[in-house]
């Protein structure tokens, strides 16, 4: 919702508008209900009869020149009757959503301006207003004002409130906070002025796309009181004529038809009218499919199996060697991005390997490739990543879970967003286990509680009982660690392992990491933007740049001697006490680069 | 938990009393004569008068308030004006007819719109234009008028299901199965439509959440991640849409009701309203509130047992 500092208001403005005349959703939608709307308004000139004039002869008449839609049971033409019921069902729809709109946008503007007692008061107003039956409280209603049209509009207008007084709070609650309503404020604007100028602009648009969905929820249950005869029994209305066509079922089965369709099509209308004006406003529009991004992917698949095979350089004893890797992403207009381009190392077991670089360099998605984790739109990707004797660009999803734990582990980034929030520390690590050995539930959490002990959680049977929302960043992050190393895997891959945990915690985390790939002969693959983090635990450091490496170092002959340009940029930016010092960006323009 | 559970059976009670109370009002003090209507246009002023005073009507509304929920406090919520039989009785009989209606109705949304929910977010393309085609068409089409259809079609041309009439489900499963299905599918389209989407739209989101490239990060199956984790997440906002749409669901109800002749409330309703029989219309609408709270009030706790987040807040 927070807007981009260089415009602080979002109008629905000249570029809303002319993107919503692109969007081929709203242009036909919109063009239908322009239709249904003229035909409405010159229902008087286009109708061939009067739509109550009933003709003995015409009875369930076939469609004839004179009568194209035929006669229904009281011989009336059906046509006249479709185009007259048409004011009827618009004007409904009109009653409601302006009731509605007078009702709960103004209660909603104030609430979420002021909040307080009137923003609790109205709140419960519009849940017990949700709670009741529509059809019911209409029953009620015309019980107690009569069936004329009107009051029934008016009443479920008020039902319908509710929605349009939660939009308009919401949206103000999030305008509220933003900072050019504050700089309002404090250039002493007063608020109702706060509220036209800045806050009814912003609402607008989200308004326009409930009050067209809600039309076509009173168009609906208009018909269904008028169908149920209740109502005014002598203005043409669709409902109406749906009720007549199902007491004469058998006769003319068409009579059904003609008013279903005019409902359909213009509740049809109306609502795809309202997704599509939000789909342009939420520029939800130009989501590639995935089916899409498959086709890329076939295609991209035939090039690699085109292109000659990477044989092996590196030591073949190297538990994890990856050559070549490259990545491609599939962008919008249809060309690709390369996001990984020839990347080659190799990790062995008891051995650390950082890979470094600023974010967007590609050392993530080496990372993904390596565990088969990449995205949908990943298209692309060729070279060869290979785990002792296994080619893992060439296993199927199937193999790869088989792997997956057990010889090759993860531990991301960001800890509470890694574990479900559904399911208990326990469940969760029992689950892992289970899928990769045969064990019972019993002996499965018995491990996984030795797991925790390992990973020093200080009360492991209360961590296995707690849910992730229980738990500390620190703790869940250990919690990953303990489920990475759980089936005792050969490649430990960990993505920023310490970056979203607090400094004091980072610490405690590397210094864990760093133990159990000595004790558990690790091969370690540590992703960071933290060269203290490299320094700390690494044995040799791979530098990312790009998308490319442009260096592969001992850690010591790194920070002693850098040979990339980058690389000394890197280490300038970080460490204190190394002498090439140079400003970003100073030395060689080229490298410099926006913030990471 | 008891805090939890409190609290909403305090807000739904409250609920209830507020509604009926506004109702009560409405009724009984629109200014219009409800009494005139039932006599018709023939009735004397003296003959009105009469009635009038043989109702009760002639005492201060406000007493006629705490008397009408002096008498539901005893299980009494009156006798019908038009055939003087007690309402209570009344709507016990029809009542079990209109929830069987509604709880099979939103058992087949429930199941059948989370199939095709997660359908359309798994293979998108054709599968998911489809259901968005069809939840447009669920969301445009009345439900009445999909009943008119399919009574006209599969009850009346083809014979398959009988066109009105409702046989109890202790007398006979199989016809009572039968009487209930095209009223049970005409109600469910609507709301499945909205559950599909709504299930898609969830399913999509959670997919794109770390927790699930961790789950694949660990080796565990597709489908386990799909049903034990992707739905399990998805859930509460299916079941947040699920509790607004049975209340439509139960109004609709009232209207499929009196197309397939089915004597539940939906009927009674009609005619009361018709002819101003106000304790039915008061009955009718305290029942229809009361089965509204009870079943959001389960769905709440459903809820709470999914997120454990909720329980513990």
């Amino acid at each position: 919702m927070t807007g981009s500092t260089a415009a602080p208001v979002r109008t629905p403005s000249d570029h809303v508008v002319r993107r919503a005349l692109r969007n081929p959703t709203v242009v036909v939608s919109g063009l239908v209900l322009l239709l249904v709307v003229a035909a409405a308004v010159l229902a008087p000139l286009l109708a061939p009869h009067s739509p109550t004039e009933a003709v003995l002869d015409d009875v369930l008449a076939p469609p004839s020149a004179d009568h194209p839609l035929g006669g229904d049971s009281a011989g009336r033409d059906v046509l006249s009757r479709l185009l007259w019921g048409a004011r009827t069902s618009l004007l409904a729809g009109l009653i409601a959503i302006v009731t509605a709109v007078v009702v709960g946008v103004p209660a909603g503007l104030v609430a979420g301006y002021r909040s307080g007692r009137f923003d609790a008061v109205a709140g419960w107003v519009a849940s017990v207003l949700l709670a009741v039956p529509g059809i019911v409280a209409l029953l009620v209603v015309v019980s107690a004002f009569g069936t004329a049209m009107p009051p029934s509009m008016i009443a479920l207008g008020v039902l319908l409130s509710p929605a349009f007084f939660r939009l308009t709070r919401s949206t103000v609650v999030n305008v509220r906070a933003e900072l050019y309503v504050d700089a309002a404020r404090v250039a002493g604007i007063s608020p109702v002025s706060i509220v036209f100028r800045h806050i009814l602009s912003v609402v607008a648009t989200p308004i326009i796309i409930q009050a067209s969905l809600s039309a076509g929820v009173a168009i609906i249950v208009q018909a269904g009181l008028a169908f149920l005869g209740i109502g005014d029994s002598l203005a043409p209305s669709w409902g109406a004529m749906v009720n007549d066509a199902y007491r004469s079922n058998i006769e003319a089965p068409l009579l059904t038809l003609w008013p279903g369709l005019a409902i359909g099509i213009t509740v049809a209308a109306l609502a795809l009218l309202g997704s599509g004006l939000s789909d342009v406003v939420n520029r939800t529009d130009a989501v590639q499919s995935p089916r899409r991004s498959r086709r890329l992917a076939a295609e991209a698949a035939a090039e690699v199996a085109a292109a000659p095979k990477v044989e092996a350089r590196t030591s073949d004893e190297a538990t994890l060697v990856v050559e070549d890797l490259h990545v491609q992403y599939s962008r919008q207009d249809g060309t690709r991005a390369e996001v990984v381009k020839g990347v080659s190392f190799h990790v062995d077991r008891g051995e650390c390997l950082g890979i470094v670089g600023e974010s967007g360099s590609g050392k993530s998605q080496t990372a993904f490739s390596v565990l088969g984790l990449l995205p949908p739109e990943a298209v692309r990707v060729a070279g060869a990543i290979r785990l002792r004797e296994l080619d893992l660009l060439s296993l199927g999803e199937r193999s790869l879970n088989h792997i997956r734990s057990s010889r090759l582990a993860y531990v991301p980034q960001d800890p509470m967003s890694n574990l479900d929030p559904a399911y208990t520390i326990g469940a969760q690590m029992v689950e892992t286990i289970r899928a990769h050995e045969r064990l019972s539930r019993r002996a499965a959490t018995q491990r996984a509680r030795a797991l925790l002990e390992r990973v020093l959680i200080v009360d492991p049977d209360k961590a296995l009982g707690s849910y992730p929302h229980e738990i500390s960043g620190g703790m869940a992050q250990r919690v990953l660690i303990a489920m990475a190393i759980s089936c005792s895997p050969d490649v430990l891959i960990a993505d920023e392992p310490t970056t979203a945990l607090d400094v004091t915690v980072q610490q405690e985390v590397l210094d864990l990491l760093r133990e159990l790939q000595r004790d558990l002969d690790l091969a370690l693959v540590i992703v960071t933007h933290n060269l203290g983090v490299v320094a700390d635990i690494c044995d040799r450091v791979a530098v990312m740049k790009d998308g490319r490496l442009v260096e592969t170092r001992d850690v010591f002959d790194l920070s002693a001697a850098p040979q990339h340009p980058y690389t000394r940029e890197l280490l300038g930016s970080t460490l204190s006490n190394v002498a090439p010092r140079t400003r970003i960006g100073q030395g060689s323009p080229s490298t410099a680069t926006t913030e990471a | 938990m008891l805090l939890f559970l409190t609290r909403k059976v305090g807000a739904a009670l409250s609920l209830v009393v507020v509604v009926a109370s506004i109702t009560f009002f409405m009724l009984y003090a629109s200014g219009s004569d409800p009494v005139a209507n039932l006599l018709g246009q023939s009735a004397t002023a003296a003959q009105i008068e009469t009635r009038r005073a043989e109702l009760g009507l002639d005492r201060p509304v406000l007493t006629q308030f705490l008397e009408w929920w002096g008498h539901l406090l005893r299980g009494d919520l009156g006798t019908s004006w038009t055939n003087r039989q007690p309402v209570m009785a009344t709507l016990l009989t029809r009542v079990p007819v209109t929830l069987s209606l509604a709880i099979a109705a939103t058992v087949v949304a429930a199941v059948v719109g989370t199939a095709l929910g997660t359908l359309a977010a798994r293979f998108r393309g054709v599968v998911d234009v489809v259901l968005q085609l069809v939840v447009v068409v669920g969301f445009a089409l009345p439900a009445f008028w999909f009943a008119v259809l399919l009574s006209q079609t599969f009850a009346i041309r083809l014979g398959w299901f009988p066109a009105v009439g409702y046989t109890p489900l202790v007398e006979s499963p199989a016809a009572w199965l039968s009487s209930i299905t095209l009223p049970v599918v005409a109600l469910a389209a609507g709301v499945t439509a909205s559950i599909a989407q709504q299930v898609r739209n969830s399913v999509i989101e959670v997919e794109r959440r770390d927790f699930v490239r961790a789950l694949r990060s660990r080796g565990i199956g597709p489908g386990r991640i799909l049903v034990a984790h992707t739905l399990r997440n998805a859930a509460p906002a299916a079941l947040t849409v699920l509790s607004l749409q049975f209340i439509g669901l139960l109004g609709g109800a009232i209207i499929i009701e009196n197309i397939y002749a089915l004597p539940g409330i939906g009927a009674l309703a009609i005619s009361a309203t018709n002819v101003g029989d106000v304790p039915v219309v008061m009955g009718i609408v305290l029942v229809t509130v009361v089965i509204v709270v009870v079943v959001n009030l389960v769905l709440d706790l459903l809820q709470g047992l999914l997120n454990p987040k909720a329980r513990t807040r």
